[in-house]
This record gives C-alpha cells, sequence and structure tokens, in this order.
C-alpha cells in the first residue's frame, strides 16, 4: 500500500506542468477513479482545505490522502513521492535546464501543453460540478465565486470563508 | 548556512496560504531582499526556467535556490524547510479533524464551500486557457482533448504528451 501510494504520486508529480491546478485532473483520475482512495466529495474538502492552508495543493493532497489510506508513513511517502521527480529533474540537470530556457523546442513543447492543461483543468471542473451543485444555494455559491474570481475581487482564501459561512448560515435556517 | 536555509524556507512555506504560486513573491522578498542570496534578475530567470520542470512551482523553486546556494545538501534542506509546514499542519487536521467533518455546523460550512471550489478551478482553467485563445489550432486542440478526456476517459498523461510533441511540431513547421 505504502510503496502504491508513493509510486502513485510520483506519477502525478512527474506529470504535472504549470503547477497547483494542473495537477488536480491527474489526482482526480489516480486517486479518485483508478484507485477509489477518495470520493468527489472528499477530494473537493481537501482542495478546500489545501487553499485555506499554508503550501501548495499538490503537498497538501498527498499528505492528507496518504494519512488516509496508510497513517503516518503514508502520508511520509506520498508527499516524497510528488516531489521526488522535481526533485531529481532539478539536482541532475540544473546547467541543463539553464539552457533549456531559451531553447525553441522546448519552449515549443511547454506551448502545445497548454491546450492539454486547460481542457484538463476546465472538463475536471464539469465533472466535480453535478457531486457539489445540488441546491439552489450552491449554484448561487458557484456563480457568485465564478464572478468574484474571474474579475478578481476577491481572493480564493476569502472567497472560500464566505461560501463556507453562507452554507454554515443557511444550513442553520 | 544550511540551518538559516532551512528556516527561512520554513518561513517561506508557513506564512503563504493560499497555494504555490502565492509562495513565490514572499519567496523572492526573503530570498532577494532580506537575505541578498540570489540577484532579483536571477531569481526571475530561476522562475521562469522551474516551469519546465514538472511540479509544483513553489516546491521546485525552494530545490533550485538550495541546490544554488549549497550544492545537494541545499537541495534536500530548502525542499524539507518548504513543505514541513503544510505536511504538518494537514497531518494535524488529517488526525484529528476528520471525525469534525460529521459535526453539522462544519459539514454545512463544507457543503458551502464545496460549489465555491468548483468555481475556482474553472476559473483558473479558463484563465489559464485564455493564453491559447490567440492561435486557432490552440483552440481547437483544446477542444479536441476535452472531448477525450470526458467522453473517451483518455488519461491526462497521454494528453501532456500530445501537448508537447504536437507543439514542438508546430512550432518547427512556422520555422
Amino acid at each position: 500500500m505504502i510503496w502504491q501510494l508513493f509510486i502513485t504520486f510520483a506519477r502525478i508529480g512527474l506529470f504535472t506542468f504549470g503547477g497547483g491546478y494542473a495537477m488536480l485532473p491527474l489526482i482526480q483520475r489516480e486517486v479518485i477513479d483508478r484507485f477509489k482512495w477518495l470520493n468527489e466529495t472528499e477530494f473537493l474538502d481537501i482542495i478546500a482545505t489545501a487553499e485555506m492552508t499554508p503550501g501548495p495543493i499538490s503537498i497538501n493532497t498527498a499528505t492528507f490522502v496518504g494519512y488516509k489510506m496508510a497513517g503516518f508513513w503514508g502520508s511520509v511517502l506520498a508527499t516524497l513521492g510528488v516531489i521526488l521527480p522535481s526533485f531529481v529533474t532539478i539536482t541532475l540537470l540544473t546547467v541543463l535546464l539553464n539552457k533549456l530556457k531559451d531553447n525553441k523546442t522546448a519552449q515549443d513543447g511547454l506551448k502545445g501543453m497548454r491546450p492539454a492543461v486547460t481542457a484538463m483543468i476546465i472538463t475536471a471542473a464539469f465533472s466535480l460540478f453535478s457531486q457539489s451543485v445540488t441546491r439552489p444555494l450552491d449554484l448561487i455559491i458557484f456563480l457568485g465565486v465564478v464572478v468574484c474570481s474571474w474579475q478578481n475581487w476577491l481572493n480564493p482564501i476569502i472567497i472560500l470563508l464566505l461560501s463556507g459561512l453562507l452554507g454554515l448560515v443557511c444550513g442553520l435556517c | 548556512m544550511l540551518w538559516n536555509l532551512f528556516i527561512n524556507c520554513f518561513k517561506v512555506g508557513a506564512f503563504t496560504i493560499g497555494g504555490g504560486y502565492a509562495m513565490i513573491p514572499v519567496m523572492k522578498n526573503v530570498f532577494v531582499q532580506q537575505k541578498k542570496w540570489v540577484s532579483e534578475e536571477e531569481f526571475i530567470d530561476m522562475v521562469s526556467m522551474v516551469q519546465i520542470v514538472p511540479g509544483a512551482i513553489a516546491i521546485n523553486a525552494s530545490i533550485y535556490l538550495g541546490h544554488k546556494l549549497a550544492g545537494l545538501s541545499g537541495a534536500l534542506v530548502a525542499t524539507l524547510g518548504s513543505i514541513l509546514p503544510s505536511f504538518l499542519i494537514i497531518l494535524l487536521i488529517a488526525s484529528s479533524l476528520t471525525g469534525w467533518y460529521q459535526y453539522p455546523l462544519i459539514a454545512n460550512f463544507f457543503k458551502g464551500v464545496r460549489p465555491a471550489v468548483v468555481g475556482l478551478i474553472l476559473v483558473a482553467g479558463v484563465k489559464i486557457g485564455k493564453g491559447i485563445l490567440k492561435s486557432k489550432q490552440s483552440l481547437v486542440l483544446a477542444f479536441v482533448f476535452g472531448a477525450l478526456i470526458l467522453w473517451l476517459k483518455i488519461h491526462p498523461v497521454w494528453l501532456i504528451i500530445a501537448g508537447s510533441v504536437s507543439g514542438i511540431f508546430l512550432g518547427r513547421q512556422k520555422r
């Protein structure tokens, strides 16, 4: 189990380009669809918790899933797994990376990934939508968040806290 | 040096809420302005460079800076320093608070938070996608990729690979 966690998160780490949200579709595919370590609601809660606590989403998710599936060592191995690909690449290839930065082919490759990453993130949002938007209130929150975040009116932490409070207050009524 | 590196990365990791991108400006403040370990120019170069490498940008940045300042042990220490705060906090939440999710107040709070998370993800995706609107080819590719994920359940890894190959191919053609 611990080994499986390590390998899975190393694979997720290896194929995440563009940081943060780009990792979510991969986590969704591996952790929810394939191994069923989490369901979609738990996944959304982890992303929310990750946004409201320090540190990158990838690390937070790895730690959380690792702990849930195999306790302390599970969390250690999953977290190490997710950073291993970056660690190895950067420490081994520092010199090469300095050249690659201005290399046309590398730039083209990165640019080509962008449509894929965009499609991945947007479809991830689609598939999570039905799980989380079940009441009229949820739809109001969802639309409000889309507007506030698109216009950069509020930062994500405030958005999440306000949405949570709204859910809490309406739950009492 | 190593201890100093560890403490400063730990500080950056502990005080930046809101994911990896939020860490970069804080990191710049510590490494460039306060400690003067790297120049502003080097830092900006570094940020664009670590995006070629897979993984979280903030973690990549600390691995790179640690390696640059103190070799392999520097890279290790900087990485540990910057992931330790989030690791410990999540460990605490996972070990003590999971039961709390069942508690009605917390459950209602998270019920409100979930649609918000989906909204944030959607906006993040569209914002990343804004850059590709300039070229018809990328726009078509994005739609094809989206259809492949939704209907054929293609693994995202293959799309990343297909995307980069097509990017290199189209780039070659243009030149």
